[in-house]
């Protein structure tokens, strides 16, 4: 797809407009909307190649969510046109004053690297299509009506226009087809086999006879979009087969495979803008210290506890406990401010901005290549980056010896319910290596929860955000409003 | 009623099979031609044995393979599934993702359970020539639609042994529905919704105009004189109280309501026609008076027609592909009837009755345990030729069809490289 070989410029492409009358004839795109028939043949640097896609994909991600979210069309037009505007802006071509083909190139790119990214099985395609879809009929529903009739020219769907002696004929069939009670005037109609319209027939939205379906005017981007749907979908079948060639760029892989994780864990708050809150709720710098007491789990308490004694956490300490506190609502703003307190005194306003404010913001995709690094799991705090003589990051149940261990946790969660009657049965699991039942069952324990049914429903810990989302969902139950009453007022 | 328990013995059915059954035929018309192409040979068969065995993912080479499987297993009923990407007999040797149903005859399945609630004759599993009525206008609909609104041509339709009636379209266009489409064309088609607890099955009208879609305005018209003559007359829908109260239900003026409520209930036994008529003549009343809800009352009745004789499809077997249906000519095991196919130009006076059935047709033969030899066409000699003939001629326009197509595709431009 990306070989030189048989690359051939855009520019020569449109050398031949140049002869034309046309002002728009320097345009390497000429329209906004693309269905991206052709694939990108110029050189990408491979930052690009990353970047660009890791932009579109916090659009596609948005709009999953915001399916899984209910939201109404409006609000998912406006916030994707919001995350359009900042990741991917999309300019028509009467905007002079800006590099439209930059604009296009970056989504040109950027679907081709996705598609690479997602056609590798049937449920990454099927999202990835009604993701991209959905995305084509927003910018195609906000286009310049003029343009967006330019584009349509351009291709052929396979409408034809019903003429007037077919119309006058069907005139009572074609009104009474039509979901509106007032004739349109002058309302056009254009002809297309019923396939290409599933959507209408379905709904019985439409006149259809001898197997066409009679489509007005209104309902014809309906059309566009099943076409778009159906183009794709084919596109990335043939992708998929031509996939195994590329396995062979060990450059490219690692990219494509972490694209399409991120997408299939179903978070797309790992790539989401850092300063959207995911969970409803601002975090700030003040609120850390309470929030670390009652909900945190052992990593993160010994690393917020260590951080306020030492006044410092080495690197993989601040960036373990960094994206955990990241993900649990604490803006890039709060997050300087409470790095910077927290280090005190201990070091020069100079120091912190020169060494530390740079990894703060790089861990909020801020910096550098701009990837939204999501939080560590309980798997990669156990595997990775394994802790060093002077790290306090790491997993306490995995990487404290056993006395140190009984110590920490009877000083930790002493006040929270957590005797040394309990202690052998943790040192059971920790001996077993089973750390997450080890740390499941210390949830219990201080939530009160009878043994066995972990976070609710059996569910183990496998996520330090996890354990402290749903500690603070048990909290807020327990203290919310008794008086039901106080509500209804 | 019809004697429930016909004999299909094992050994009558072995005889069947080798004797009887139109195996040339079933070729041709899954095949669609006479060179077995893969729409044979990655055809999935499923066979019910008895004692509830079934079999999934059978798949033959030639017609000469499925008879001998056919014979040796002897199965009660065996089914037609989808033409997949691999041939069904290697499923669990190929990768998941290359074993995908990619062709299939669109199908429909109509059962007489579903208009119970309608029907007063019989019940349950009997079927008579009076009940078979609705299953007959729901053919009369659907075959049009099929044809005028969608432009299928090549419908075959078969009597399924006992209450219902199978549909296959054959189309090329038809084989070639992606599930989603076939989605829409059940959108498309399904009127009568609603379960048990809903009075108002038929919610079909555009919310502001009230106006019935052209498609459906059509059936009703086919449909409204098979209406006083099946569901007034035959049937009397609306004599016993379940039934015009049913019917009360569905007026949506209450004063009509009302009124009507209180005629009926001092003539409980005024018959069906009547009590229609009744209707019509509130509904002049209310015209008259220029009320406002005289179009409303208008749809209602039009409505009330739909709602009994809209044909009532299950709707799953038509939307995925890999959906399994009763080969035509395979023997009912409750009835011992033959699913043979219906002309739906005649579908009114076909009568469920009168199919031939197993025991019939071997007492036909004379000699039904004489098995020595090969008896390909043994069918001629019986009562189920006509029947055979009917399918024969059905596949030969299938098929010249079919040839026209390919001629047209092997000239048209290639587009593989």
């Amino acid at each position: 797809m990306f070989s030189t070989r048989d690359r051939k410029p855009l520019d020569q492409r449109t050398d031949s407009h140049f002869g034309q009358v046309d002002d728009l004839a320097y345009l390497k795109y000429r329209h906004r909307l693309n269905f991206y028939d052709e694939p990108p043949l110029f050189d990408v640097t491979l930052e690009e190649f990353e970047t660009w896609a890791i932009d579109r994909l916090r659009i596609l991600a948005e709009i999953e969510s915001s399916a899984a979210r209910n939201r109404t069309l409006e609000e998912l037009k406006s916030v994707t046109t919001a995350q359009c505007n900042k990741y991917l802006p999309l300019n028509s071509n009467s905007a002079i004053g800006i590099d439209r083909d930059s604009e296009r190139k970056k989504d040109h790119v950027s679907h081709f690297v996705l598609r690479l990214a997602f056609c590798r099985s049937e449920e990454l395609r099927a999202r990835f299509v009604k993701a991209e879809t959905t995305l084509f009929r927003i910018r195609y529903e906000l286009d310049d009506t003029q343009e967006r009739e330019t584009f349509l020219s351009t291709r052929d769907f396979g409408w034809k226009a019903v003429d007037e002696e077919e119309r006058e004929k069907y005139s009572k069939e074609l009104r009474n087809a039509s979901s509106t009670t007032k004739e349109v005037p002058g309302e056009r109609y254009y002809k297309v086999h019923w396939t290409k319209v599933p959507d209408l027939i379905e709904k019985r939205r439409v006149f259809l006879k001898e197997g066409y379906a009679y489509v007005p005017s209104r309902e014809q981007s309906s059309i566009v979009f099943q076409a778009f749907q159906n183009h794709l979908n084919a596109a990335l079948q043939m992708t998929a087969r031509a996939l195994p060639r590329l396995e062979e760029d060990t450059r490219v892989l690692p990219i494509l495979n972490h694209l399409s994780q991120g997408f299939l864990s179903g978070v797309p708050s790992e790539y989401a803008d850092p300063n959207f809150e995911a969970n409803g709720e601002e975090i700030t710098a003040e609120m850390v210290d309470d929030l670390s007491r009652k909900h945190f789990p052992m990593c993160m308490r010994n690393l917020h506890d260590n951080l306020r004694k030492d006044h410092h956490l080495k690197h993989y300490g601040r960036l373990q406990y960094g994206l955990f506190l990241k993900v649990l609502g604490l803006s890039i703003n709060e997050a300087l401010v409470f790095w910077r307190q927290s280090f005190g005194a201990s070091i020069t306003e100079d120091k912190f901005n020169k060494e530390y404010r740079y990894n703060i913001r790089h861990s909020y995709g801020l910096e550098g290549k701009r990837a939204n690094y999501p939080a560590k799991s309980c798997q990669r705090i156990l595997t990775n980056d394994q802790p060093g003589p002077q790290d306090s990051h790491g997993c306490p149940y995995r990487h404290f010896s056993v006395d140190n261990l009984q110590a920490a946790l009877l000083s930790t969660y002493g006040s929270q319910g957590f005797t040394s009657a309990d202690m052998p049965e943790i040192l059971h699991a920790v001996n077993g290596g089973h750390y997450h039942v080890a740390c499941t069952r210390v949830f219990e324990i201080t939530h009160g929860i009878p043994k066995g049914q972990g976070m609710g429903d059996g569910e183990s810990v496998t996520h330090p955000n996890r354990y402290a989302a749903r500690s603070r969902e048990l909290w807020k139950e327990k203290h919310a409003p008794k008086d039901d009453q106080m509500i209804v007022d | 009623m019809q004697p429930e328990f016909e004999s299909t013995s094992p050994e009558l059915m072995l005889a069947f099979y080798r004797r009887l059954y139109p195996f040339k035929s079933l070729f041709q018309w899954l095949n669609q031609g006479q060179a077995p192409s893969k729409l044979f040979s990655n055809r999935e068969f499923a066979f019910t044995l008895p004692g509830d065995v079934y079999l999934r993912y059978h798949s033959f080479d030639t017609m000469d393979d499925l008879k001998k499987q056919i014979v040796k297993l002897n199965p009660s009923r065996f089914e037609i599934g989808a033409i997949y990407s691999a041939k069904p007999r290697d499923k669990k040797t190929v990768r998941p993702t290359a074993f995908v149903p990619q062709q299939r005859e669109l199908v429909f399945d109509i059962d007489m359970t579903d208009y119970d609630s309608v029907r007063t004759c019989c019940s349950g599993k009997g079927i008579c020539k009076r009940c078979w009525g609705f299953i007959s206008s729901a053919v009369i609909v659907l075959d049009t639609a099929l044809r005028d609104q969608f432009g299928f041509k090549h419908l075959l339709w078969v009597y399924s042994g006992r209450r219902g009636i199978h549909c296959w379209v054959s189309d090329q266009e038809a084989m070639t529905l992606t599930d989603e489409q076939r989605k829409a064309i059940m959108g498309w088609l399904e009127v009568v919704k609603g379960g048990k607890e809903m009075h108002k099955k038929v919610n079909v009208r555009m919310p502001a105009s009230r106006s019935l879609h052209p498609a459906l305005e059509g059936a009703v018209g086919r449909v409204s004189g098979v209406f006083s003559e099946l569901v007034l007359e035959d049937q009397e829908c609306f004599q016993h109280e379940d039934g015009w109260r049913t019917l009360l239900e569905l007026i949506p003026d209450k004063a009509v309501q009302s009124t009507l409520r209180e005629q009926w209930e001092e003539d409980p036994e005024r018959s069906s026609s009547k009590k229609w008529e009744d209707c019509r003549r509130q509904l002049k009343k209310v015209e008259q008076s220029g009320g406002k809800q005289a179009a409303l009352l208008r749809a209602a009745l039009e409505d009330v027609i739909l709602q009994y004789l809209y044909p009532r499809l299950d709707a799953e077997v038509s939307k995925h592909r890999n959906h399994l249906l009763k080969a035509p000519f395979c023997v009912h095991p409750g009835t011992g009837r033959i699913c043979v196919p219906v002309d739906p130009q005649h579908v009114k006076e076909f009568n469920p009755e009168t199919v031939p059935t197993l025991g019939q047709l071997l007492e036909e033969l004379n000699d039904p345990t004489l098995i020595e030899g090969e008896h390909h066409s043994d069918w001629q000699k019986t009562s189920l030729r006509p029947y055979v003939e009917m399918f024969d001629q059905y596949i030969n326009k299938l098929m010249s069809e079919a040839r026209a197509n390919n001629k047209v595709s092997r000239a048209g431009p290639k587009l593989e490289f």
